[in-house]
């Protein structure tokens, strides 16, 4: 059945497209102007804020004490991120082990299959970013084989590590110097800020489905 | 289709005015969207340059559909997506069941898509004892109370919180009735993970799907489509054969305009790029992808120089949140799918006039929807057209059920009319007949429908004629 429909709707699609008439605007796409470093930083911070991301901007080295600082601030108890990823080695080396009430940290290392119920259970994840977008407030995320994608969607509160060399001003701008066409990876996320919705009344509520809070932190 | 819509759109529209309660949700939903949007696109320059923009990616896309088809198969094929096509609602379900059955899946999560309303998949699956379970809010709010969705962006904004907070009490175990929308809220979040956490195979849409990269994009606010499209492993995706993009490069503008005119955000929360099923030493993902494209008619649309400018619809709502018609009526009383004025264009053409002939006349043509839309697409010219074609009974009458109109008392008044027009006897007699007569015209026949709520047109008792013969034109 497939294949015959594949081949009447081909055929019916070729013959409406051959009958002409199209009349394609000449329009280019606008170009914002390009943004340096700190106002990109500037723009990124302020663009998430207002859609109630939590924006840290710290020195390259500091992320951990920060990170330990608002894990127990927000009160964690469980923090899940990817097995050999760049948070992986700075964070573990860190992290407190000895205390009785320290959070777990906890690695996602073995397929979803056998992780799910864990993972259902976790407070907070952990992710790398590939990047950020300006113009809009993004980050962009690569899940991979060492960083699922489920890390940055099941967990309550989701901490990500945005690099501040790696922010765009435009997503088309990302999307060339990256010259994603050659190597999109299986599943590409942008995202603004905690799940939210507005069906009610056009209530804006935050933590839907995915994290109550999404904490960004940028390492300059 | 299976499901006969035996629908007296006149009848519902009547029944939507009469509805109070419905008009005041209307009317307050949609000028807060009006509003935001307005926020959003301040700079009316840069708007218009991104809605010719949108256009030319979207006109592009479509004159070039064959190819880009070919290729968005060959690429998805190439990255472990399976492709599957339906030239019906039918076959597409068809296509549905028998994945699920493949897997001996009853449990699905789905995320929110006007393509699987299009096709009425939930009655369908739910005929063939599968549950698909809506995990988008506002699905999830009118799948409790077995309606369809009301707005192609706010499928429950028909309900006020009073309403929604009866709907849970009743229909969920164990909530208390509260109008508070952060608790209504984690009733569905909580109702919902464990649905997540159990479903067997996810379903979604597609927002747009890129040729050159073989690229779903999906785009949302809340993380139940990458709920639905990572967790289960299984995800089929459903869209119509008009959502393709050329390349990458055409994403970032389509986006920007959709989620603009929408909601007025900048950007979703969300925008997820699905490439591939789990890959290699992944740790989640759905280990297989399944990509349904549905012609249902599209086809025949795009064969019309004119009426194809409708696929090129991102699906935004801008047109039914700046419709005088839609905010006062909503959107079930138009009876099918896709309400307001994308509706009054799009279903007359997939349905045929014969079912939905009283959907292009159903507009002042006061030209909001074209102004606001972000691929301009000249809906009231459209709708012009299907006016015509409704009366249409010639060979290059290009709509399903056109002609449905014609009649002879019409086809002779308007020749009247026309020949009244031409000869300069026939129309100083009728000028004259006018203004002896006209003022006892409206008691009587069909104009008497036309001044039930219009005030009655006065005549003069000389013509303009005769007074400029009398009197000249005076000169300053």
């Amino acid at each position: 059945m497939s294949d015959s429909a594949r081949e009447r709707i081909a055929a019916r699609v070729r013959s409406a497209c051959r009958s002409g008439g199209w009349q394609i605007p000449d329009a280019a796409v606008p170009e914002p102007p390009a943004l340096d470093v700190s106002a990109r930083i500037d723009r990124l911070k302020r663009c998430m804020e207002a859609v109630r991301a939590e924006v840290h901007v710290v020195a390259a080295g500091e992320w951990v004490p920060l990170l330990k600082d608002l894990v127990k601030k927000k009160g964690i108890k469980s923090l899940t991120f990817g097995k050999g990823t760049g948070v992986d080695k700075e964070l573990s080396a860190a992290w407190p082990t000895g205390e009785a009430d320290a959070p777990r940290l906890v690695p996602y290392e073995t397929p979803v299959e056998t992780f799910k119920s864990e993972l259902f259970e976790m407070d907070a994840g952990i992710t790398t970013t590939w990047g950020g977008i300006a113009e809009t407030g993004a980050i962009i995320l690569w899940p991979d084989e060492k960083e699922p994608r489920l890390l940055s969607l099941v967990p309550p509160v989701h901490f990500a590590l945005l690099d501040s060399a790696a922010i765009y001003t435009t997503f088309a701008e990302a999307m060339a110097e990256g010259n994603w066409s050659d190597r999109m990876p299986s599943n590409v996320l942008l995202i603004s800020g905690p799940s939210k919705t507005a069906d009610i009344e056009l209530v804006l509520t935050y933590g839907v489905h995915g994290p109550r809070e999404l904490v960004v932190i940028v390492r300059r | 289709m299976a499901e006969p819509i035996v629908h007296d759109f006149h009848a519902e529209v009547e029944k939507a005015l009469a509805n109070r309660q419905l008009r005041a949700n209307f009317r307050f939903a949609m000028g807060n969207m009006i509003e935001k949007r307005k926020a959003l696109f301040s700079d009316p320059v840069e708007l218009e340059a991104l809605r010719a923009a949108g256009q030319a990616i979207r006109q592009r896309a479509l004159s070039r559909l064959p190819e880009l088809l070919d290729q968005l198969e060959a690429n998805c094929t190439r990255n472990g997506i399976q492709v599957h096509w339906a030239e019906t609602s039918e076959e597409a379900n068809q296509e549905v069941l028998a994945i699920l059955k493949s897997h001996g899946a009853t449990r699905t999560v789905k995320g929110k898509s006007m393509v699987s309303e299009e096709m009425h998949l939930n009655a369908f699956l739910a005929r063939h004892g599968i549950e698909a379970m809506e995990t988008d809010f506002g699905e999830f709010i009118i799948q409790l109370t077995c309606e369809t969705p009301s707005h192609i962006i706010v499928p429950a904004i028909h309900k006020n919180r009073d309403q929604i907070a009866r709907v849970f009490q009743q229909k969920i175990p164990g909530t208390p009735y509260t109008e508070k929308v952060e608790e209504l809220n984690a009733v569905a979040r909580k109702t919902l993970r464990t649905k997540f956490f159990q479903g067997e195979v996810g379903l979604s849409g597609v927002n747009m799907a890129v040729a050159e990269t073989g690229t779903l994009c999906l785009v949302e606010n809340e993380g139940n489509g990458r709920m639905c499209t990572t967790v289960p492993p299984v995800h089929i995706a459903v869209m119509g054969i008009e959502k393709v993009v050329e390349k990458l490069a055409d994403v970032p503008p389509i986006l920007r305009l959709l989620t603009g005119s929408a909601t007025g955000q900048l950007i979703t929360t969300y925008f997820n790029m699905i490439t591939s099923p789990r890959r290699e030493g992944e740790k989640d993902g759905p280990r297989e992808v399944h990509l349904i494209i549905l012609d249902n008619g599209r086809s025949r649309i795009l064969a019309d120089p004119e009426l194809r400018q409708t696929l090129q619809c991102i699906r935004c709502g801008a047109c039914l949140n700046h419709c005088p018609v839609y905010t006062r009526t909503g959107g079930h009383a138009y009876g099918f799918v896709y309400p307001g004025p994308i509706g009054k264009i799009l279903t007359p053409q997939l349905e045929g006039l014969d079912r939905a002939g009283e959907h292009p006349f159903a507009s002042s043509l006061c030209n909001a929807c074209e102004e606001v839309c972000p691929v301009k697409i000249p809906i009231p010219l459209l709708l012009r057209r299907l006016r015509q074609e409704s009366y249409c009974t010639g060979a290059d009458c290009r709509v399903k059920g056109h002609g449905r109109k014609d009649n002879a008392v019409e086809r002779l008044a308007w020749k009247t009319w026309a020949l009244v027009n031409s000869v300069p006897i026939l129309n100083a007699a009728g000028a004259r007949l006018a203004g002896l007569f006209g003022p006892l015209l409206p008691v009587a026949g069909p104009l008497k429908a036309w001044t039930r709520s219009r005030s009655v047109p006065r005549f003069a008792r000389q013509s303009l004629h005769d007074r400029v013969k009398r009197e000249g034109v005076p000169h300053e």
